[in-house]
C-alpha cells in the first residue's frame, strides 16, 4: 500500500469537534486516485496529513509503510522531501527562480531525489529540461523567461515536472486544474497521467470539480468516507 | 549553501529595495569607522602638536598650564628663566639640543615668538614632520620675521611686507614698537597646530625691541633707534620657556629631575606627549560624542533593514508554502531570511568601507592642507575590527527578527497558503 489510513481522527484543539475522521483509506501503489472534495469536506487536513506537515490525534496514517505518526517533524519534512511530489493549485513556482532552478528545487532539500534524478539524467540540468520536454515545455525560450511572465497552464506543467523530479514515489496534486480551461484541464491531466506510469508513481489529485472523475482509475468522495460531516472551515 | 544561493537570488530578485538597505548600511558604516578613524588621528595629531622634544622647561608651574604658554601660546607666564638657568640646561652632557622661546608680544592678535633657527630645526609635530617654509627662508637679520601660514592668510601678508609688533598680548596704540619695525621673509606651511598662529622672530630682536622699555611702557626721554640697536649686546637676560632634545630618551626622568631640583631657580620640566594627553582628555569628551552618534546612525541603518525584510514577509508566505512542500524545513525558512540579512549587513559593511577608503584617498590631501591632519591609509585597527565586528553581529541580531517571524509562519502555515 502507497496509503493506508486506519482510524484517523483529526482535530485543531482537544475541545473542537474532529474536523476529519476516516475509518479506513487505501491506495495501491501507481493508481491515479481522484478525490472529490467539496469546500469544507476537510480536504486541505486530508493533505497535510499525508504530507506530514500535520499528525492525527488518533488512528495511523501510513505512507509508503512508514508510520508517520512515528517520525518527529524534521523526518517528516525529510520524508516529504523524499517521497512526495506537491502540485498547488496556482501560483507554484518561486518568483526569483528560473524556470529550470524551480523544477531542481526538490534536489536542494532531498538528496534521495538528487541521487534518482543524477541517476535518470546525464546531470541535473539535463533531468529537468527531460522532464520539461515531456510536459511541452521544451522551447527553450521558455526557460530563459521569468517564471512570472508564463501562462497559468504553463506554470502548472513547470509545477508538475518539479513534483515529478527525482521520481518521488506519491504525487498530490491539490486542484491544480481549476485554473485553467476546460480543455486544458484534460490535456493537462492526461499529461500527468503519461508521467506518473513513466515512472510508476501513484497520484492522489483533489478536486472539487466531479466532471474530471471520469479520466480517473478510481473516485473516493471525501465527503463519504469522512464521518464527521459538520461543515468546517477550510484549514 | 543551498539556503544561501536561495537567499542570494532572492535578494536579487528585490534588488532596488536590497541596494536601498546597502545603502543605508554602508553609509552608516562609513561614518562610523570614519569618525573613529578621525577621531584616533585628530587625537594622535594633537598629541603630536610638538613631537621630537623630550621636555618643556620653565618657571616652576603646573603641567597643562606651561603647555599651555609655551606651546599653544594660551595664557600667560608665571615667570620667566633667566639665561644663566637656560645655559646651565642646555650644556648639560645628556642634552642634545636646547631652543629657547621668549613670548610675550603680539601682532594683531597672533602671538609673538623670539627664538633662534634652531627651532626650525628641532621643531616637530605630527610623527616628526619638520616645519616647511612655503615661501621665503628664516629669518636671518635682526628685524626679520617669519610668519605661521595662518597669520599671513588672515592678514595677507607677502615676502617683503612690514609688520609692526605691539607690546603685550593686546593691540593698542600706546603700546607699540613702531620704532622698530620687521620686515617678513619667510612663510611656513600650514600644520594644523599653533605654530600656525605665530610671528616668528630672533630672541636678539626680542631683546632689541625692549631695550628702550622698562615695566611694559617706553622709559621717558631714552629713545634707541633700529639702527642703534644693532650696535648693543643683545644677548637676552631672560627667556620664556626652552624646548629640550636628549641624547637618549632613557635620561628623560635624571634631566627632569635635575631641572625640578634646580637650586638656583624654581623651575619645571614637563613631558610633552604626557602633557598633551592630560590636556586631550579635558577637551577631548565631545569626540565620544561624536562616536555614540555614529553608532546611533548605525542602529538607524539596521532598523532600515528590519523594515525591508518585515514587510516582505506576507507577501512571502506562499514563497514559504512551496518550499515546505518541496521538503524544506522551518529552520530553512529561517535560514533563508538570516542569509538575506546576513548578506544585505556583510555587503553594507564591505560598501561602507570601500566608500570609507575612496574618500579617505580623495579628502586626504584636503584635510591635511586645511586642518593639517595627516589621516595615514592603513589597514583597520583593532578598535575599528570590534566596531565593524559589532555591526555585522548588530546586524544578524536584528535579522533573527524577520527570520524567527518567517520560521513561526511557516510552521503555522504549513502547505497551505494564507494572505
Amino acid at each position: 500500500m502507497v496509503i493506508d489510513v486506519k482510524d484517523l481522527e483529526f482535530r485543531w484543539q482537544p475541545e473542537t469537534p474532529a474536523v476529519l475522521s476516516i475509518d479506513a483509506f487505501q491506495v495501491t501503489p501507481g493508481e491515479c486516485l481522484f478525490i472529490k472534495g467539496p469546500s469544507g469536506s476537510g480536504k486541505s487536513t486530508l493533505l497535510s496529513l499525508l504530507s506530514g506537515v500535520t499528525t492525527a490525534v488518533a488512528g495511523t496514517v501510513r505512507v509508503m509503510g512508514q508510520e508517520l505518526e512515528r517520525l518527529g517533524s524534521v523526518q517528516r519534512d525529510h520524508f516529504r522531501a523524499d517521497h512526495i511530489g506537491y502540485i498547488f493549485q496556482m501560483f507554484n513556482l518561486i518568483p526569483y527562480l528560473s524556470v529550470v532552478d524551480n523544477v531542481m528545487l526538490p534536489c536542494r532539500f532531498s538528496t534521495r531525489r538528487r541521487t534518482n534524478a543524477l541517476q535518470r539524467g546525464k546531470g541535473l540540468e539535463a533531468e529537468a529540461r527531460r522532464l520539461l520536454q515531456h510536459l511541452d515545455m521544451d522551447h527553450p525560450d521558455l526557460h530563459r523567461r521569468a517564471v512570472t511572465t508564463l501562462s497559468v497552464g504553463q506554470q502548472q506543467r513547470v509545477a508538475a515536472a518539479r513534483a515529478l523530479m527525482g521520481s518521488p514515489e506519491l504525487l498530490i496534486a491539490d486542484e491544480p486544474t481549476s485554473s485553467l480551461d476546460a480543455d486544458r484541464r484534460e490535456s493537462f491531466i492526461r499529461l500527468l497521467f503519461d508521467e506518473c506510469r513513466g515512472v510508476g508513481a501513484t497520484l492522489i489529485f483533489v478536486s472539487h470539480d466531479a466532471s474530471l472523475e471520469q479520466l480517473f482509475d478510481r473516485t473516493i468522495d471525501l465527503a463519504e468516507i469522512n464521518r464527521s460531516t459538520r461543515g468546517m472551515e477550510e484549514a | 549553501m543551498a539556503i544561501l544561493s536561495l537567499a542570494w537570488k532572492s535578494l536579487l530578485n528585490r534588488r532596488f529595495t536590497a541596494l536601498l538597505t546597502v545603502v543605508a548600511i554602508a553609509l552608516s558604516v562609513a561614518l562610523l569607522v570614519g569618525v573613529e578613524r578621525l577621531r584616533t588621528e585628530a587625537r594622535e595629531s594633537f598629541a603630536n602638536t610638538l613631537s621630537g622634544t623630550d621636555l618643556i622647561v620653565g618657571a616652576r608651574s603646573g603641567p597643562v598650564q606651561l603647555l599651555l604658554y609655551a606651546v599653544f601660546r594660551i595664557g600667560d607666564a608665571t615667570n620667566n628663566i633667566s639665561w644663566k638657568s637656560y645655559q646651565d640646561i642646555a650644556d648639560l652632557p645628556k642634552v642634545a639640543w636646547a631652543v629657547p622661546i621668549s613670548l610675550g608680544d603680539s601682532h594683531r592678535g597672533f602671538r609673538v615668538l623670539g627664538t633662534t633657527p634652531a627651532y626650525f630645526e628641532h621643531y616637530r609635530y605630527a610623527r616628526d614632520r619638520e616645519l616647511e617654509i612655503t615661501d621665503g627662508q628664516r629669518f636671518s637679520d635682526l628685524y626679520d620675521a617669519v610668519l605661521g601660514a595662518e597669520v599671513a592668510e588672515k592678514l595677507g601678508y607677502r615676502i617683503g611686507g612690514s609688520i609692526i609688533v605691539a607690546h603685550g598680548a593686546s593691540d593698542v596704540s600706546f603700546a607699540r614698537h613702531d620704532d622698530k619695525p620687521f620686515q617678513v621673509v619667510g612663510i611656513l606651511a600650514r600644520t594644523g597646530t599653533p605654530v600656525d598662529r605665530t610671528v616668528h622672530v630672533s630672541l636678539e630682536a626680542i631683546e632689541a625691541i625692549h631695550v628702550d622699555w622698562q615695566s611694559g611702557a617706553p622709559i621717558p626721554g631714552m629713545s634707541i633707534s633700529a639702527e642703534q640697536a644693532r650696535a648693543l649686546d643683545l644677548t637676552p637676560k631672560a627667556i620664556t620657556a626652552a624646548l629640550v632634545g636628549l641624547k637618549s630618551k632613557i635620561a628623560t626622568f635624571q634631566v627632569q629631575r635635575f631641572v625640578n631640583d634646580y637650586p638656583e631657580e624654581p623651575l619645571s620640566a614637563i613631558l610633552p606627549g604626557v602633557a598633551l594627553s592630560q590636556l586631550w582628555n579635558l577637551i577631548g569628551i565631545a569626540e565620544n560624542a561624536l562616536l555614540i552618534v555614529s553608532a546611533f546612525v548605525v542602529v538607524v541603518g539596521l532598523f532600515g533593514m528590519l523594515t525591508a525584510l518585515l514587510t516582505s514577509l506576507n507577501e512571502r508566505r506562499r514563497e514559504m508554502a512551496i518550499l515546505r512542500s518541496v521538503g524544506a524545513r522551518p529552520g530553512h525558512v529561517f535560514a533563508l531570511i538570516m542569509g538575506e540579512a546576513g548578506v544585505l549587513t556583510l555587503l553594507g559593511v564591505l560598501c561602507g568601507l570601500s566608500l570609507l577608503y575612496l574618500l579617505l584617498l580623495a579628502g586626504q590631501p584636503i584635510i591635511e592642507s586645511r586642518f593639517g591632519i595627516f589621516i595615514a591609509i592603513g589597514g583597520l585597527s583593532p578598535y575599528e575590527w570590534i566596531l565593524l565586528g559589532t555591526v555585522v553581529a548588530a546586524g544578524f541580531l536584528v535579522g533573527s527578527i524577520p527570520s524567527y517571524r518567517a520560521y513561526r509562519l511557516s510552521l503555522a502555515d504549513g502547505l497551505s497558503v494564507r494572505i
